[in-house]
């Protein structure tokens, strides 16, 4: 099969997409009578054995509470979680183990530092910075903080290609901004931000920075230390992983004087009905018993997207966009939304023939799963005047042969709709 | 599953020029639908005398199944009774959420078409927004303030 494609042409040794597809299960069945062609994995990746294995196992052997009792099972529970967290640590390269909360996921994460960083820290007058193109999940709990607190939020345009600028980034910047929220990768466009450079301007104004880094995490690589953002919000689901669990970074200095998001167990050091001693980093953040198997399933996750070689990755998932681009532009009546120079996985289109909805349907049922709709991104859609787009995103197991099924769906919406 | 069975020839010619895709003068109801989940919007305006609809038109944005839908539902409403239209309503979404409005087939007349709806469970909603919109329009008294 890819013998023919040009990716396999161009990395035949460091990337071998055919064996990459054997490790997952769900990739191997009939939809509709026809070979699932999942075209997906914005919305969520697939997950690989390994990753169901864990969490298996987690039910099947080691099933107990964690950091609590001192029966055995609760020992190995308790030491894989505490791996899975450095696994993460290791993955984005914080500085400390303590500087990752688990959360159930990238919108925990963003409502933590909202909830608790931002109540305690904004007031009338200020100003929190997100950009036109975010997902809902880094706008409305903003919205609601300024809501709140009567802070301000002040939104940065994008372009018609779906980026953002550091000229428009530097004129919504002021010296009321105290905040600033925004994605590392676009989840409805694919258009990569240039953070490292923005989180520099931000700080030179001496406003603290959230990266939604949900889209990002599988596509471009995240160093926290070197991006130097204040906080780093992701999920296991769009990394191979579970969903119900994922993470939250944060530098030590600023989670340390965050109060608690939510009380309960594991939480505390001591309680009185007087007075509340709150743990120390990050378990002060982890209030309840925690997604344990979630938890130990994206460690496992994590394992498995760091045992091939990330450059490898990247190229191969490029190549495929490429030509998913090249294809999809060679069809008829076909327009890509969000053309970003150096966008990742993420093809989102509109047809002059059919609505995304019916486009939906109609590749649907030759195998083919692509999302459509707003993407949870309505600004992102009233920028460019449209109620949905339909969306294709890759992973790491795409390969030129599931566009090509992609583009022959799409001619039978053309001789369906023509 | 065959895709014929949903994108019927009717339902794809009213999707691409629907009927009465235009505000009735005069009119005294009005109702806007809404599908968050795909940004389908339509609003509808009616002329209602008595218990009679004597005049409905549409405007709308979104897929074939939710405008051919509206577009069927005007032209199968225009004329017809308050009772009459809930009758048919009744009957057009027991059709494409169950097997048993089969028998009823005939009752519907070119609303039939969207039978094939009951097999595709995530496009239902797609099929009964120009309806709920209409009982929206109907339940609306203010929609009287509209009369120009």
């Amino acid at each position: 099969m890819t013998e023919a494609s040009p990716i396999a042409a161009a990395s035949p040794a460091a990337f071998d997409v055919q064996r990459v597809r054997e490790d997952f299960p769900a990739l191997h069945q009939d939809v509709h009578g026809k070979p699932l062609v999942y075209l997906d994995s914005a919305a969520t990746s697939l997950k690989p054995q390994s990753v169901i294995d864990a969490v298996t196992e987690v039910y099947a052997r080691d099933c107990s509470n964690i950091h609590r009792a001192v029966h055995l099972l609760s020992q190995r529970a308790t030491a894989r979680f505490e791996e899975s967290r450095e696994k993460v640590r290791a993955f984005v390269n914080a500085a400390k183990k303590s500087e990752v909360v688990f959360t159930r996921g990238t919108t925990e994460a963003i409502n933590l530092v909202a909830h608790s960083w931002g109540r305690a820290h904004l007031r009338e007058g200020d100003e929190v910075l997100v950009t036109e193109l975010e997902h809902h999940s880094n706008i409305v709990p903003w919205q609601i903080l300024c809501q709140q607190t009567g802070a301000t939020l002040v939104v940065v345009p994008m372009t018609d290609r779906g980026e953002v600028l550091r000229e428009a980034f530097e004129e919504q910047l002021t010296e009321r901004t105290r905040f600033v929220a925004m994605a590392h990768v676009s989840n409805a466009l694919g258009s990569v931000l240039p953070v490292a450079e923005l989180i520099a301007l931000a700080h030179d104004r001496g406003a603290v920075v959230l990266l939604d880094g949900a889209q990002a995490m599988s596509h471009v690589d995240v160093d926290v230390q070197a991006l130097d953002c204040d906080f780093y919000a992701f999920s296991g689901h769009k990394l191979y992983g579970p969903t119900g669990i994922g993470a939250l970074y944060g530098k030590e200095q600023l989670l340390e004087g965050m109060p608690p998001y939510q009380g309960g167990g594991d939480m505390i050091r001591s309680v009185t009905f007087e007075e509340t001693l709150y743990n120390e980093l990050p378990y002060k953040f982890e209030a309840g018993t925690p997604n344990i198997a979630g938890a130990i399933g994206l460690g496992a996750a994590i394992d498995y997207f760091a045992s091939f070689d990330m450059q490898a990755v990247h190229a191969h998932e490029n190549a495929v966009l490429r030509y998913a681009t090249d294809a999809l532009e060679a069809v008829p009546g076909v327009r890509l939304v969000g053309t970003a120079p150096g966008k990742v996985a993420v093809l989102s289109f509109l047809m002059d023939a059919a609505h995304p909805h019916d486009i939906g349907t109609i590749v649907d049922s030759e195998g083919v799963a692509i999302r459509t709709g707003h993407h949870c991104a309505q600004p992102v859609m009233e920028h460019f005047d449209i109620a949905a787009t339909a969306r294709a995103s890759l992973g790491i197991y795409n390969t030129t042969d599931d566009i090509d099924a992609l583009v022959g769906a799409l001619r039978k919406v053309q001789e369906l709709f023509g | 599953m065959d895709l014929r069975e949903l994108y019927q020839e009717v339902i794809l010619d009213h999707g691409k020029h629907p009927r009465n895709h235009r505000f009735p003068e005069p009119h005294n109801r009005e109702g806007r639908g809404y599908n968050p989940l795909c940004g389908d919007k339509i609003t509808l305006r009616l002329q209602l005398d008595g218990d009679k609809i004597t005049d409905v038109g549409f405007i709308g944005q979104g897929c074939a199944i939710s405008q051919a839908s509206c577009s069927t539902m005007t032209e199968a409403i225009k004329g017809k009774t308050l009772p009459e239209v809930q009758a048919l309503f009744s009957k057009f979404h027991t059709m494409v959420t169950s097997d048993e409005g089969a028998d009823d087939l005939d009752a519907l007349g070119k609303l039939a078409v969207f039978a094939g709806v009951r097999e595709f469970p995530m496009r239902v909603k797609c099929a009964t927004l120009g309806w709920h919109t209409l009982n929206q329009a109907l339940d609306d008294e203010s929609g009287e303030a509209t009369t120009e």
